[in-house]
């Protein structure tokens, strides 16, 4: 099965191509460039350079929230378009599932946290070490596990969950740097932070995660997808707040 | 512009998303529509009072492939028929239209057609050519919208020369204010337009304004304040407004100013053809105001149906067919340009 992953929810812009188990290619950019400007000369190049027919693809898997609003829209307006013009289904692979999956093996579980302003982090907590525990020698696990869903939540919050779950943490995202210090001052269990080859967004994991998905029948047609911002507009939240009758009070 | 006959057709698929309409459309030739599908989102924004970015965007995405897919279907292509696909990549509101960009560009790409970023106000000039197969350039045309207020000179099919525009807000704009503070709602165009018939023109003497040192530029702030002061005064000393008088005598001093520059230009510029386009264009006013001087001044007189007024994908698909067979193809690397000017690249 050959499946294309594009990720380009925040700064990194990635592509990959995924054949069975091996990544036969994958160009991935942390670099201040907007997503419209390199996101389609990356596949460009690396389509060519691995002579892919393009036909041969058998589903594109995108990262399909969190992330930035436009970020996440210029990857689902990608995807949907090589999904049109190309016949093929999607996968939605949710942002932090694909991101928990780089550490796939990593003991103890997995916190990737993106930076969501407004003081918070779109978070989820996983465990990907796959392991069967009932039975030896058995993958428990196919997909990161979530401890929590990936939601939009405040960093507090998400360090006194982590204690409660009580296990040895590994954190990656572009959230680290932001809350790096909050987490050495406050954190009681045991913790780490991933290294560089990965410890941002890479579409070779979209792609190895959205085959999985594909290999379980769970795809959505190119017209249907739509990204999952786990946040409303700006305008619609002020809108609900004044409708309950709480104009002038401010989220936090 | 005249083909040989040898020469293969030419269709464009072609999406438009700068503000908030989802459109596509299969044009052949650069003037047969064989479909127009638009996706309004209205009124989504009219509980918000205006068009709300962010929601724009996102309802962009969600019906983009619908469009697109209903727009081949109806002219009974597939892509593979297709010769190039264009975009509206500018201006207008940077996050819808890196919707119609990315789709688009993945799309050629996909399907190994060339790509065509075209501009949208070059878009609503070539609106002008769906229904006037004898309407050739040069021409002056009349751009008003509300986002935009232009008197263009069409120097030929790509090639613009920019004669006056808006120092402040764009007509439509103020059309929207407007319709806001005498309490008619969004969008203001049409509902001024409605409340106009039943009213005098005459009734209210308002400003009209006149930008020094250029004689084709127009500015509308300072007849949206008097519009405002007019509201004032009359609240204050009790007096009952006629909303039908006020928005007629506000629309006749809008008109009144496009059309007296417009003529001043053709005459001017000895120019034999006037064109009129965007969305303002469908006002009723406007249109017969225009046609009026055009006569009286011995001028022919062109204008879109309002289908191809409002923003719509066919007209760019005839922009880019013109572009198109003039050899311009846009780059994987093309971006969405929210100010973009127009003539440039």
């Amino acid at each position: 099965m050959k499946i294309l992953g594009i990720e380009s929810s925040s700064l990194t812009a990635s592509v990959a191509v995924v054949t069975d188990d091996v990544v036969t290619a994958e160009f991935t950019m942390n670099f201040k460039k907007t997503h419209s400007q390199t996101l389609l000369p990356m596949l460009e190049q690396l389509g060519r350079m691995i002579e892919l027919d393009k036909k041969t693809l058998d589903a594109i898997a995108v990262a399909a929230g969190p992330g930035s609003f436009t970020g996440l829209r210029i990857g689902a307006a990608t995807a949907k378009g090589l999904g049109l013009a190309l016949n093929k289904p999607l996968a939605a692979v949710p942002t932090l599932e694909a991101l928990a999956y780089n550490l796939w093996g990593c003991g103890g579980v997995v916190c990737p946290i993106l930076d969501a302003r407004r003081d918070q982090v779109y978070a989820g907590v996983y465990r990907v070490d796959g392991w069967n525990r009932e039975k030896k020698g058995t993958l428990a696990e196919w997909v990161p596990e979530p401890l929590l869903e990936q939601t939009a939540i405040g960093m507090a919050e998400l360090l006194e969950k982590l204690d409660g779950i009580g296990e040895p943490v590994t954190f990656l995202g572009d959230g680290v740097p932001v809350f790096r210090e909050k987490i050495e001052a406050s954190l009681g269990v045991p913790f780490a932070f991933a290294p560089a080859p990965n410890n941002r967004q890479r579409a070779s994991s979209v792609a190895a995660l959205g085959l999985e998905y594909v290999k379980r029948g769970m795809t959505v047609s190119a017209a249907d997808f739509r990204p999952d911002y786990l946040r409303k507009s700006q305008a619609e939240r002020e809108r609900e707040e004044k409708e309950a009758g709480n104009a002038g009070v401010t989220e936090t | 512009m005249k083909r040989n006959k040898t020469e293969e057709d030419v269709y464009i698929l072609a999406i438009e998303s700068s503000c908030d309409e989802t459109a596509a459309a299969v044009v052949k030739n650069g003037r047969q529509v064989l479909s127009n599908i638009i996706s309004s989102q209205i009124d989504l924004h009219t509980l918000y009072g205006g068009v709300v970015p962010e929601i724009a965007s996102r309802k962009h995405i969600e019906r983009i492939n619908q469009v697109i897919e209903t727009a081949l279907s109806d002219a009974g292509m597939t892509l593979e028929q297709i010769t190039a696909v264009a975009v509206t990549y500018g201006p207008g509101l940077v996050g819808a239209l890196l919707v119609g960009v990315a789709e688009a560009k993945a799309i050629a790409y996909a399907a190994d057609k060339p790509l065509v970023g075209v501009h949208h106000i070059e878009g609503h000039i070539s609106a002008n050519f769906i229904e006037h197969p004898d309407l050739e350039p040069p021409f002056i045309c009349l751009v008003v919208s509300g986002g935009h207020s232009h008197l263009v000179m069409v120097k030929n099919y790509g090639e613009f020369e920019i004669l006056g525009r808006t120092r402040d807000d764009a007509a439509g704009e103020a059309f929207d204010k407007v319709a806001r503070a005498v309490g008619l709602g969004y969008p203001g165009g049409p509902k001024i337009d409605k409340a106009a018939r039943e009213g005098d023109k005459h009734a209210i003497r308002f400003p009209r304004a006149k930008v020094d040192g250029s004689d084709y530029d127009f500015s509308f702030s300072g007849l949206k304040s008097a519009v405002l002061n007019y509201l004032n005064h009359a609240q204050m000393t009790g007096e009952e407004v006629s909303v039908p008088d006020l928005a007629a005598s506000f629309q006749y001093a809008v008109v009144d100013v496009l059309v007296t520059h417009t003529m001043e230009a053709a005459r001017a510029l000895g120019c034999g053809k006037v064109a009129i386009a965007g969305g303002v264009a469908s006002n009723s006013e406007l249109r017969s105001e225009m046609k009026k001087a055009c006569k009286k001044a011995g001028l022919t007189f062109y204008y879109p149906s309002p289908v191809f007024c409002t923003d719509n994908a066919v007209m760019i698909g005839t922009a880019a067919y013109y572009e198109y067979i003039n050899g311009v193809r846009s780059g994987w690397d093309l971006n969405a340009v929210p100010y973009l000017k127009l003539g440039e690249r």
